[in-house]
């Protein structure tokens, strides 16, 4: 960690034209924090990247999702944050279906597990999921668990160097939401686990890639 | 979801997310006299689960079917602080089984000389304990019953000339003479456990608390789930009740 | 509150009933992420009073009628515990911490930034555990840490103090019997990096120069606290550098 951290309320300098990206807020043409954050200080943009808090949901965001109710239209789906989305129908299967006739419990029911895009948010949060994405899939079997959201990126470290190594070595199917949820499934699930929440307590550390190779090398 | 909580995986296979046996309760770390402007109080730090327990006392009048004992209260506040899930308002059901479970644990256990609080025909005195949850992380009840126990151990009669009481000074400790401790013994599938952490008790099947007074009388019980317990699992909750509430008095009174 | 008469002597020679001088702030400690299932949560002491703050949210907000389309709102609650005063209080909500329930929200209010969340809310839950006076403003002062740790967004954070008078002689961080006993009592919380008022209020006798005299000195302290809020939470995030050795 090369620079400290910043708190709500710390200057973080004048705005020289630059874009404010997250985590700031501009007052007198001046630039502000607005979180506990690790600050990002370009000549170009001033972001401040959040260290705790709520998965908010962001467009092209790949998250696991449950379902928690079936509708007439579509499914409502637990994304892990304070607004629930909605799979349509037409996101959701890629055949005809009639809804006068079929109940959709048949594609996707209470509890099912889904791996899905987020495909829009509105200003007002109101968030749709679809599975018409390469990698989108409804997931069988296995666990959820949770993590902290702002942990996601250094659970899948640098083009998914960290969690390709876990699979690997655990031989585990493992589906990463951007949201928090993480799907687990395969023998060596608890290894996996295991793994997962020693990178979410210590990912402010250096080292951590040796010591979880170690870590899962050492079985 | 019961199918996919990790905690149910675990349990299946006869793990626990925390690596404990079965019949293991997590880290007790108990404090007493922890709270100045009460008569007795005990923190109790049970894994995740912490517990606040006060005694206050008033002088008042005798109930009319105990004329020459003292009064117990026992109250208990799951404080919307202490979880996701507790709300703002009156108690809950939760809460008030707790307060009720734990009451039983010392009123029945005869844990208080109660006769002793007496003052005269007109006067007693009332012991009042508020159980106060800090975090909830599962088990409480056992947490809360230590914790109560715990404070009225830690107790002190105040100062009192017949008119008014005076705060901060005492005339005598407060007459405590039993050890009762509740262990709530779960069950899942065919596993009895104890010491639940939150996950593990919003998955179990059944659930079954026990006090037991320190010569091996049961003083309360009371079954809190929805599922129910065989007549011949009875017997092992109980063992298991009162083998956990040996080892959980030795580690609160030794 | 104040007002009362006593025959406790407050100030002797100068001295407090703690032995502070007129301008001392009691002992203080704080601590972040003191309750595991919040989202953010923090413990403060000042002296003898003990004020624990948890954070929820943002989350969803039920019933639906309370949800704002454009942004999340705050809730905050304010109780004392039943022991933590020296006469039993009764439990629940009461019209003094119906009161302080309020005007705690209002003193965070003007820091914290909801924009992004519509629809959702933030709950502060402020428990007083064992009480000596200026029990709003320490739980207002673990409430700001609580919000900070859970990541929400702020303008800044909330540091808040108490005065008030003792005969002729101003006084700041008021014990208990100084609250009951004292001529005049204020609590006061700001934003100290914006220079920002959010919670004043005040009972007894003041005049206007007394008043300014002692809002001033609560803003000192207030500057004093924030930047022990500010280290704490730094120090949250400093234990991992450490690990790296």
């Amino acid at each position: 960690m090369e620079k400290e951290v910043v708190l709500p309320g710390e200057l973080l300098g004048e705005r020289k034209g630059r874009k404010l990206g997250q985590g700031v807020y501009l007052e007198n043409d001046k630039i502000f924090s607005k979180i506990l954050g690790m600050p990002r200080i370009s000549d170009v943009e001033v972001i401040v990247l959040p260290l705790t808090g709520k998965y908010i949901p962001r467009f092209g965001d790949r998250v696991v999702g449950t379902i928690k109710e079936v509708e007439i239209s579509g499914w409502l789906v637990d994304i892990n944050s304070p607004y629930v989305a909605f799979l349509p129908l037409s996101e959701g299967v890629e055949e005809f279906v009639d809804t006068q006739r079929s109940d959709l419990s048949r594609y996707f029911d209470v509890g099912d597990t889904i791996f899905c895009k987020i495909s829009r948010v509105t200003k007002q949060k109101v968030t749709q999921v679809s599975m018409r994405d390469m990698i989108a899939r409804k997931l069988y079997g296995g666990v959820v668990i949770k993590v902290t959201p702002t942990k996601i990126p250094r659970i899948i470290g640098k083009a998914g160097s960290m969690i390709n190594m876990i699979k690997q070595q655990t031989k585990c199917e493992i589906f990463t939401g951007q949201n928090g949820f993480i799907w687990i499934r395969g023998e060596n699930k608890t290894k996996a686990i295991e793994a997962i929440l020693m990178i979410e307590r210590e990912s402010h550390t250096s080292g951590l890639t040796e010591r979880i190779e170690k870590m899962l090398g050492g079985k | 979801m019961k199918e996919t909580s990790y905690a149910f995986d675990l349990l299946q296979k006869g793990k626990r997310a925390d690596d404990r046996e079965f019949e293991d309760f997590r880290k007790l770390e108990l404090q007493t006299g922890i709270i100045n402007t009460a008569e007795g109080s005990a923190r109790v730090k049970l894994g995740d689960t912490e517990i606040i327990a006060g005694v206050k006392m008033n002088v008042g009048t005798p109930f009319p079917d105990t004329p020459n004992e003292g009064i117990l209260i026992v109250n208990a506040e799951f404080t919307p602080l202490a979880s996701p899930d507790f709300e703002s308002g009156p108690p809950s059901e939760d809460a008030v089984e707790c307060a009720r479970v734990v009451d039983r644990g010392i009123r029945e256990s005869h844990c208080i000389e109660m006769e002793k609080l007496a003052i005269d025909p007109e006067k007693v005195w009332a012991v009042f304990v508020d159980i106060h949850i800090i975090n909830h992380g599962g088990n409480l009840i056992d947490a809360a019953a230590i914790a109560a126990v715990a404070a009225l151990h830690n107790a002190q009669i105040p100062k009192y000339d017949g008119e008014k009481i005076t705060r901060g000074e005492y005339q005598a400790k407060l007459p405590v003479v039993h050890k009762p401790v509740t262990v709530t013994v779960c069950k899942l599938g065919e596993k009895l456990f104890v010491d639940p952490t939150l996950e593990e008790e919003q998955i179990v099947d059944s659930k079954l608390s026990i006090a037991f007074r320190e010569d091996d009388y049961i003083c309360a019980l009371q079954k809190q789930s929805a599922g129910s317990i065989n007549f011949e699992e009875i017997k092992k909750f109980i063992e298991v009740a009162e083998k956990k509430s040996k080892d959980l008095r030795k580690k609160i009174w030794e | 509150m104040g007002g009362k008469k006593s025959d406790i002597e407050l100030l002797k020679g100068g001295k407090r009933t703690d032995k502070r001088k007129p301008e001392d702030l009691r002992e203080i400690k704080m601590e972040a992420n003191v309750v595991p299932n919040a989202d953010g949560s923090a413990r403060v002491q000042f002296g003898n009073t003990i004020a624990l703050a948890a954070v929820y949210g943002p989350r969803a907000l039920f019933p639906r009628f309370m949800q704002e389309a454009d942004t999340g709102i705050l809730r905050t609650r304010y109780n004392m515990a039943p022991f933590s005063v020296v006469d039993r209080k009764a439990p629940g909500t009461d019209r003094r911490s119906t009161e302080i329930s309020k005007v705690t929200r209002l003193a965070l209010s003007p820091s914290v930034l909801l924009d992004d969340f519509p629809k959702a809310t933030v709950d502060v839950y402020m428990e007083v555990i064992q009480a000596d006076g200026s029990t709003r403003v320490t739980a207002l002062n673990a409430a700001s840490i609580a919000l900070a740790s859970a990541g929400i967004p702020m303008r800044g954070l909330v540091a808040a103090c108490s005065c008030g008078k003792i005969e002729d002689t101003l006084i700041v961080d008021l014990n208990g019997l100084e609250d009951n006993f004292g001529n005049a009592d204020m609590a006061v919380a700001m934003l100290p990096d914006k220079d920002e008022i959010s919670l004043l209020q005040m009972d007894g006798l003041l005049t206007k120069e007394e008043f300014f005299k002692l809002l001033n000195m609560a803003k000192e302290k207030c500057l004093q606290i924030v930047e022990q809020q500010k280290s704490v939470l730094k120090k949250l995030y400093k234990v991992d550098k450490e690990m790296t050795e």
